[in-house]
């Protein structure tokens, strides 16, 4: 657990960059710090490893004061990534990533294994191990950046836009996998970001900061877009919060209902009015076809309609919507975890549905701190 | 031709003693540079009085350090060593700022990531500052010893013998073989320390050699 108390960071010519800044990185959780530029989101990350020191207030790790642990010692055990990763460009890719095990002194087998392991787990060939950075794409070097984060296996990551720098495919791919890595690891991590989708997506809980360094509020982010404390986060949270917010709802069991399909290669009985589901030979959905159009020959893969987006039984409520709306049909797609047809269900349906659930509840004693005390493990607010 | 025919071994010998007299220093000053440059690099108030101190080396005739050598070091008037220190020193006045400016251009986020995996001091400096300055303060070495191959022929003056003799006589004698000789081999002394500078720069740095690689 990191811990931040009345922390600030005054410059020599009197800016405040973070200003009695009072937060908990729960440990093993994702806590992302969002805001605009100027809002000190870095600052503060940096005050955890003591790249910068705190001018006033104290950051405690597992409840050790940080200021009096050495300076080397307390950044090895904290695995650090940047936003254009910041790889070493005279190192190959496998020496990057035991930069910090080396300076630990381990020894060389362990070392050695330690780093192909590492290069696999972020999901890079072993062929690029011996490659240097400037022969790897951005999205490679972030991952390289990873690994070499979480070579020695600290507990804490502390990770300033990461996925910043790389086209918005490869972010997500990234965000994804980070997310799965961290289901695995458990770290406790410190995220810098100034994308508010981004900081929803990852943390397990969200601190918004505003220009000044002043904490504005900090909550799990369902309870950010159901209830932003102000309105600095409401407007930084956006416009289509209350769309967003589905996202971390899950459905309830909706009724589904069963659809007539038809497989790929099969004619198609032209009786079917509008739009008829096709599906491949194991069920899987694969478009939508309009029966008149196709007339008597077999259903091809150029006669597909691939608008519809598709929503996991158990999914969120805003997969269960986004599916309804983007199909033809303007039946959505529900499909189980193997990707299996399920049944359709209608927009009206889903509204219905998001009708009967409880939003997460306002805490109105603490509507800064409030929102993140499940996330925390604890029934009061600091 | 004819001069440089019949007196091949004597130019040989002479070159020789050009390059030891312009290498060795070379080496010794790149050597005393990397602290020198080191401290200005780390210390931006010290960067200044390091900087101008041995920048205002270089501006020393180098006849006048030639003959105050020995009076400073207790030497010989005649004694090699004279010409040893002189050169180091304006091969170090040379270098400190190129070691110094390359190790303050290593880039903003490796040097952060550097820090933030607990980088420090000497380790920090030969694990990552140095070996990415390495373009640079190659580059600084490549000007000081073509500048120390041309300044050790005044060395001639003072009775220390290399390939400035075939200049002093060639002149004094209105010898045209002599004087080109000399100056021919002066260039080629000068191109061939560069061109070992340059291989081994390229030796040292594969990682500059890939595809991508930025300088």
């Amino acid at each position: 657990m990191i811990r931040f108390d009345a922390v600030t960071k005054q410059y020599p010519d009197g800016t405040v960059a973070v200003d009695e800044l009072t937060l908990t990185a729960p440990t093993g959780k994702i806590t992302v710090l969002v805001g605009p530029s100027g809002c000190g989101k870095t600052t503060s990350l940096r005050m955890v490893n003591r790249m910068i020191e705190p001018t006033h207030g104290t950051i405690t790790l597992d409840g050790q004061d940080t200021g009096r642990m050495n300076e080397a010692e307390l950044r090895r055990g904290m695995g650090y990534v940047i936003q254009h990763a910041g790889l070493f460009p005279h190192r190959t890719v496998l020496d990057n990533i035991a930069t910090v095990p080396r300076l630990l002194g381990w020894d060389k087998a362990k070392t050695q294994a330690r780093s192909h392991e590492l290069l696999e787990r972020v999901g890079l060939a072993p062929e690029l191990g011996e490659r240097y950075p400037a022969q790897l794409s951005g999205g490679q070097q972030q991952r390289v950046g990873v690994a070499r984060a979480l070579a020695a296996d600290p507990p804490v990551m502390l990770m300033d836009e990461p996925f910043s720098a790389v086209d918005p495919v490869v972010r997500e791919q990234l965000q994804d996998e980070f997310l799965r890595l961290q289901a695995e690891l458990g770290k406790t991590i410190v995220f810098v970001t100034h994308d508010i989708d981004e900081a929803i997506k990852l943390g397990d809980q969200v601190a918004v900061l505003r220009v000044g360094g002043r904490l504005a509020q900090v909550a799990e982010p369902a309870y950010l877009l159901a209830h932003p404390a102000d309105d600095f986060v409401a407007d930084f949270v956006g416009r289509d919060r209350g769309y967003r917010a589905l996202g971390f709802q899950e459905a309830p069991r909706l009724t589904l209902h069963s659809e007539p399909t038809v497989v790929i290669g099969e004619r198609p009985d032209r009786s079917d009015a509008g739009w008829l589901l096709v599906v491949d030979d194991d069920r899987h959905p694969v478009g939508w076809v309009e029966p008149t159009r196709i007339g008597d020959r077999p259903v091809a893969e150029a006669d597909l309609h691939r608008g519809g987006t598709v929503a996991r039984e158990h999914g969120s409520l805003r997969g269960a919507l986004d599916a309804a709306l983007s199909s033809p049909s303007r039946r959505g797609v529900v499909v189980d975890d193997a990707g299996v047809l399920c049944g359709t269900v209608q927009a009206h349906e889903v509204l219905t549905a998001i009708e009967h659930v409880d939003r997460p509840e306002r805490d109105e004693s603490d509507p800064v701190h409030g929102g993140a005390a499940a996330v925390r493990g604890d029934e009061d607010t600091p | 031709m004819t001069w440089l025919a019949d007196n091949w071994q004597v130019v040989l010998d002479l070159a020789g003693r050009s390059l030891y007299l312009a290498g060795i220093p070379l080496v010794i000053g790149f050597v005393v540079s990397i602290p020198l440059g080191w401290a200005a690099s780390r210390w931006s108030r010290a960067y200044p009085a390091i900087i101008t101190t041995t920048g205002l080396l270089y501006t020393i005739p180098s006849l006048a350090l030639f003959v105050i050598m020995p009076i400073v070091l207790g030497t010989k008037i005649l004694d090699p060593v004279n010409v040893i220190v002189a050169m180091t020193i304006y091969t170090v006045a040379l270098l400190v700022r190129t070691v110094a400016d390359g190790l303050n251009a290593v880039p903003d986020d490796i040097a952060q990531a550097a820090t933030a995996m607990g980088y420090k001091g000497i380790r920090r400096l030969f694990g990552v500052e140095l070996p990415l300055a390495a373009p640079v303060i190659a580059a600084g070495l490549r000007v000081a010893a073509v500048s120390n191959v041309s300044i050790v022929s005044i060395a001639t003056l003072i009775g220390v013998s290399q390939l400035g003799d075939l200049l002093v006589d060639g002149y004094n004698r209105v010898i045209w073989g002599e004087l080109i000789t000399g100056i021919v081999a002066c260039v080629l002394l000068a191109l061939a320390l560069d061109a070992a500078i340059v291989l081994g720069t390229r030796v040292l740095t594969p990682w500059l050699r890939v595809p991508g690689a930025k300088a």
